[in-house]
């Protein structure tokens, strides 16, 4: 592991603090029914339209577990380079809670499904590796809704039952940049894998934030703090400054930090002991009797292993080998699945420079600007493919693709089509273009006299009166090459 | 007009096969009699009317294919039954109507069973003598005052004293073969994942198991057959070829090797006990059964690796009533007063007892000095019953360490309400199946029974036992209907 | 062993199953009663024993991902003490 350069420390009166975080992301498995009962996933629905009897624990109701939520599960494992544990447990954790109907959570405890494993973070200095401790599976829990009644709570079990990955990290990350690229980089994983799509707004990615400080140099851990349920990078990041800080100034006046779960305030910005709730916890773990132990076998494995695609570390790797792309350039193209889809698409029958420099540039430019994914992008791989050839092959100057590909965006339209229909096609005619610059030439004696004379910074002039009578059409390389030899 | 009074299920169904009789006479019939017996406590929700309405459906167009044809049954109140009130006899659940029907019931009806009423029985089956219904207790037939035993005791009662021809309990450490032993009646206990838990209000997931209980064992080899099923809504459910019991019925045990293991003769055993032991042995013995001496060294470790492993699994069974999605609430200041006040008064002391139990054995820093310590019991216990096994087809035991006891008696003494269960626990530790039938009679008068233990999923071999035994037992329940006077 | 009162107030807050004093104090004698009885276990050597958690000698059997249930809240919402149109109502959950 190299060292990271841009350090993340606390400084107090001389003395510099090192913040220590580790992170349990909950991830929402990508599937069309819940973990355990029949009853359908889709975000948004109408308050408990989603829900059956099992979900709702209704008397007699038992869990059957979804074969397709475990294959998610072993392929994210898979994805995170983790060992897959062939024998795994479900628990039950007892808590009370409104959203909780059984009165407790099915989890996985001391046998989960997915053991250690790792993710590699692309840091400015070279690569990070970050410790995966384990992946379990687990129930989500419904929602209470709070402000819709000055005295009721109001429950909606739409979201109980649904499948959770819960992804633990040992306690590796440093900074706020290594957790913001650490959940993208996990994000990224599991999208390309298909396990979870990743929508923080929908909660389908969320995190328990541990974080602890310690002198710089200290050896051992300091007492951590758990902050429940963040569902935002940047509220993450807040957060954990805020905490990192508070934990700082209660040690600098000779306090000792508790260990205890915290909320974050969103609108205070602050963390907040939520001590008084935690007094009544003790999850009383035990294995969940109405559910057997979990094995799997090789051939189970095996079978979802040949179906991993390629994953953002290997395809980097392949697109730095092959295509001799930059590092930051394959990063920016493997990041997300859709983007090196598109890349490879376009690749095909293009250029890969030009292709690179267009979709990183122009292209991102445009989804950016309509805030849309490279998914609904209004200009295709293919049609873009196109442009770069028109490019590439002096049909069209780089100026005018830039006006065509404007055009293009408005209903994908194949680009050969507009430089038709807008006759933009570059003039690459040399006995055309010596019409047009005899023209310039003989219309500007005078200055064509001056430049004789030694004036030769009027040959831009020149080019520019050529370009404007050919309406930007004259291919300027050409154009710089007769004129050369005209005003000679 | 047949004498109903006198005939097992299978009898019935015979009847109504042969159209001697139809599913409206003989519903009406049990009907009558349930109306006359109020005494006993048994029912705590009626579905008379509807009832006699699906027999005449039934008479008019009868299928005789089916296994049960227009018979009525009523049911332990642990079965959830579509649209009719299921309370597992507890207050929290006393308005509690459900909108799906058990596995094992949908069996029944699916059979051409009727729905005479849900039954009586100890708070979501926590019990040995049917006095923790929020409903009342329940009176057995055989004399005034007597406990029927529990948790099936509602069940138990109503088939003794003929207010339904047959009838289904569960059984979860004793809960269908003690209440059967009390009134003189056969329950079978099945193996665990031989009938489907989907629908019956769980006490212990890991222990509890549907079962029949009926007049006699032919009758119980022919309703077993029906409940048991493999269910893909039950994980736990086991799926192999289920054979056809009462065709298969046989009373000829000749060369079959009987366990008797002495763990079971147990301190301050009543003779009488020892007695019925020894003539079950002398039975077996003349039917031309081998008896074997064995040993199940871990037997007096059950009872109390039972009420640790029991009571933590209810304690997170029943925590799902908690007053927001049915059932009783007592209303409080906010979340956490509300569901305190709800369960508080929502469940009777025994339930919460054992709730307390089964959390304090779960909780952090208890869990391997009782849960964990218990599972390894369990681990050794099954191996005994597994050692055993090498050498003999079953076991023969006594199905209670005493006959019934009065209303009251034992209330106040949890341990020795517990105690009951000392036979019958192992077995549902073990997962193993275990019948219990009527062996005979002590000086009150009251009916004992013998139990007979067989290896995972061999319920036809322990119900060829208890047919051979009973034939030479030949026991009557000598009732003179106190209950309607 | 014993259990005392202070455990037997801990163990009814944690089953959230309230208790006034009287009787938690007859629970806390049948929990003793109980718990001697109990006892019994720890003269078995257990150390080398697996724990059994199923008796079912199978591995769990898994679901296909298919939707088959839902869209019926009234159903859900019918037997509820306490529920609008829409939702479970539950009094001011504070945080
Ligand atoms: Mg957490
Ligand atoms: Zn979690």
């Amino acid at each position: 592991m190299k060292k990271n350069q841009s350090e993340y420390l606390i400084k107090r009166n001389d003395t510099e603090y090192e913040v220590v975080i580790g992170l349990e992301v909950h991830a929402q498995v990508l599937s069309k029914s819940k973990l355990f009962s029949s009853s359908p996933t889709k975000f948004g629905a109408e308050p408990n339209s989603q829900v059956s009897l099992v979900d709702a624990a209704f008397p007699g109701m038992l869990p059957v577990i979804n074969e397709f939520c475990i294959k998610q599960a072993v392929k994210t494992g898979i994805g995170l380079k983790a060992k897959i544990n062939k024998r795994s447990i479900f628990d039950r954790k007892n808590y009370f809670y409104a959203d909780l109907p059984q009165g407790y959570q099915i989890s996985q405890y001391k046998n989960p499904i997915i053991g250690e494993g790792e993710v590699i973070l692309d840091m400015p200095n070279g690569e990070k590796v970050v410790g995966i401790e384990r992946l379990h599976l687990e129930q989500d829990a419904g929602k209470s809704i709070h402000d819709m009644d000055p005295q009721n709570t109001f429950v909606d079990l739409n979201r109980s039952g649904v499948a959770l990955m819960e992804i633990v990290s040992k306690p590796d990350l440093r900074s706020l940049d290594e957790v913001n690229l650490y959940i993208k980089k996990l994000r990224s994983i599991m999208r390309y894998i298909g396990t979870c799509d990743g929508n923080m707004q929908e909660g389908s990615l969320r995190a328990d934030v541990n974080v602890s400080v310690r002198k710089k140099g200290q050896k051992n851990y300091g007492t951590r703090c758990e902050i429940k349920n963040v569902n935002s990078i940047k509220f993450m990041q807040m957060a954990i400054d805020y905490e990192a800080n508070r934990q700082v100034d209660v040690i600098e006046e000779g306090g000792v930090v508790d260990q205890e779960t915290r909320l974050f305030d969103t609108k205070k910005n602050e963390t907040r002991s939520m001590r008084s709730k935690e007094d009544a916890h003790d999850y009383r773990y035990f294995p969940d009797p109405d559910l057997l132990p979990l094995e799997l076998t090789d051939e189970f494995i095996n079978d979802l292993k040949k179906n991993i695609p390629e994953l953002p570390d290997e395809k980097k790797k392949r697109f730095i080998e092959k295509f001799k792309l930059s590092s930051y350039e394959a990063n920016i193209l493997v990041s997300d699945i859709e983007t090196s889809k598109y890349f490879e698409e376009v690749i095909k029958k293009s250029d890969v420079k030009i292709s690179t420099n267009w979709i990183t540039g122009e292209l991102f430019a445009l989804l950016n600007e309509k805030n849309l994914e490279i998914i609904d992008s209004p200009i295709s791989a293919k049609n873009l493919s196109k442009l770069i050839n028109l490019i590439k092959d002096g049909t069209i100057s780089g100026k005018i693709a830039k006006t065509v590909f404007e055009m293009m965006a408005d209903g994908d339209i194949d680009p050969q089509k507009i430089i038709e229909d807008k006759g933009l096609k570059q003039q690459s005619d040399p006995k055309e273009l010596e019409k047009l610059i005899n023209k310039v030439v003989n219309e500007n004696q005078e200055k064509v006299k001056e430049y004789k004379s030694g004036k030769e910074k009027l040959f831009g002039f020149f080019v520019g009166q050529v370009m404007k009578v050919s309406g930007g059409k004259a291919n300027p390389q050409l154009v710089n090459e007769i004129l050369k030899k005209k005003l000679k | 007009m047949i004498e109903i009074q006198n005939l097992t299920l299978v009898d019935l169904v015979n009847k109504i096969k042969k159209k001697d009789i139809s599913s409206k006479e003989i519903t009406k019939y049990f009907v009558e009699r349930s109306k006359k017996s109020k005494k006993l406590n048994t029912y705590i929700t009626e579905n008379f009317e509807n009832a006699i309405k699906k027999a005449e459906e039934f008479d008019k167009k009868p299928d005789f294919k089916c296994k049960l044809p227009g018979i009525p049954l009523a049911v332990k109140d642990l079965f959830c039954t579509k649209n009719l009130r299921t309370t597992a006899g507890s207050k929290i659940l006393q308005n509690f109507v459900p909108t799906y029907e058990s596995t094992i019931t949908e069996n029944l009806w699916k059979s051409g069973a009727i729905l005479l009423g849900k039954l009586n029985c100890d708070e979501f089956a926590m019990g040995s003598s049917n006095e923790t219904s929020f409903f009342g207790d329940v009176q057995n037939p055989i004399s005034e005052n007597l406990v029927p035993g529990g948790s099936s005791g509602g069940s138990a009662s109503a088939l003794a004293a003929n207010l339904t021809p047959a009838t289904i309990g569960t059984d979860t450490g004793g809960s269908i073969r003690q209440p059967a032993s009390f009134t003189g009646t056969v329950g079978l206990k099945p193996t665990y994942g031989s009938c489907s838990r989907y629908g019956i209000v769980a006490f212990a997931s890991s222990l509890d198991q549907a079962g029949p209980m009926t007049k006699d064992v032919k009758d119980c080899s022919l309703l077993f057959e029906v409940m048991s099923s493999y269910d893909n809504k039950d994980s736990t459910s086991i799926e192999f070829k289920r054979g056809n019991y009462l065709k298969e019925l046989t009373d000829s045990i000749k060369g079959k090797k009987i366990g008797i293991p002495k763990e079971y003769r147990i301190e301050k055993m009543p003779k009488e006990i020892e007695d019925l032991w020894q003539k079950g042995i002398d039975i077996i013995k003349d039917s031309g059964g081998k008896i074997v001496d064995v040993s199940l060294p871990h037997t007096n470790y059950a009872l109390p690796a039972y009420y640790i492993v029991a009571p933590a699994e209810a304690s997170s069974n029943l925590a799902r009533y908690d007053g927001v999605k049915y059932g009783f609430r007592s209303e409080g200041n906010n979340l956490i007063d509300m569901y305190e006040k709800t369960r508080s008064k929502g469940f009777g002391d025994e339930v919460k007892r054992r709730i307390m139990i089964g959390t304090y054995v779960l909780s952090s820093g208890y869990y391997d000095a009782y849960y964990l310590k218990a599972q390894k019991v369990r681990r050794l216990i099954k191996n005994d019953f597994d050692e055993v096994y090498k050498k003999v087809d079953a076991i023969l035991t006594p199905s209670t360490p005493s006959s019934a006891f009065k209303i009251g008696e034992k209330t106040d003494d949890p341990v020795s309400m517990y105690l009951n269960d000392i036979f019958t626990v192992p077995v549902n530790l073990a997962g193993l199946p275990a019948i219990s039938i009527p062996a005979g009679i002590d000086k009150k008068g009251y009916p004992l029974g013998l139990q007979i233990i067989g290896k995972a999923f061999d319920e036809q071999n322990i119900l060829n036992i208890a047919f051979s035994m009973e034939k030479q037992i030949n026991f009557k329940n000598n009732l003179n209907d106190w209950w309607t006077k | 062993m014993s259990i005392d009162l202070k455990t037997v107030k801990h163990i009814s807050k944690l089953s959230r199953i309230s208790l006034d004093d009287k009787k938690a104090e007859k629970l806390a004698s049948d929990l003793n009663a109980i718990f001697s009885f109990i006892e019994k276990l720890n003269k078995l050597d257990t150390s080398k024993t697996e724990p059994l958690t199923s008796i079912a000698e199978t591995t769990l059997k898994l679901r296909k991902d298919e939707i088959k249930s839902g869209n019926i809240r009234e159903e859900v919402l019918k037997n509820s003490p306490n529920k609008n149109k829409d939702f479970f109502v539950v009094p001011k959950v504070v945080e």
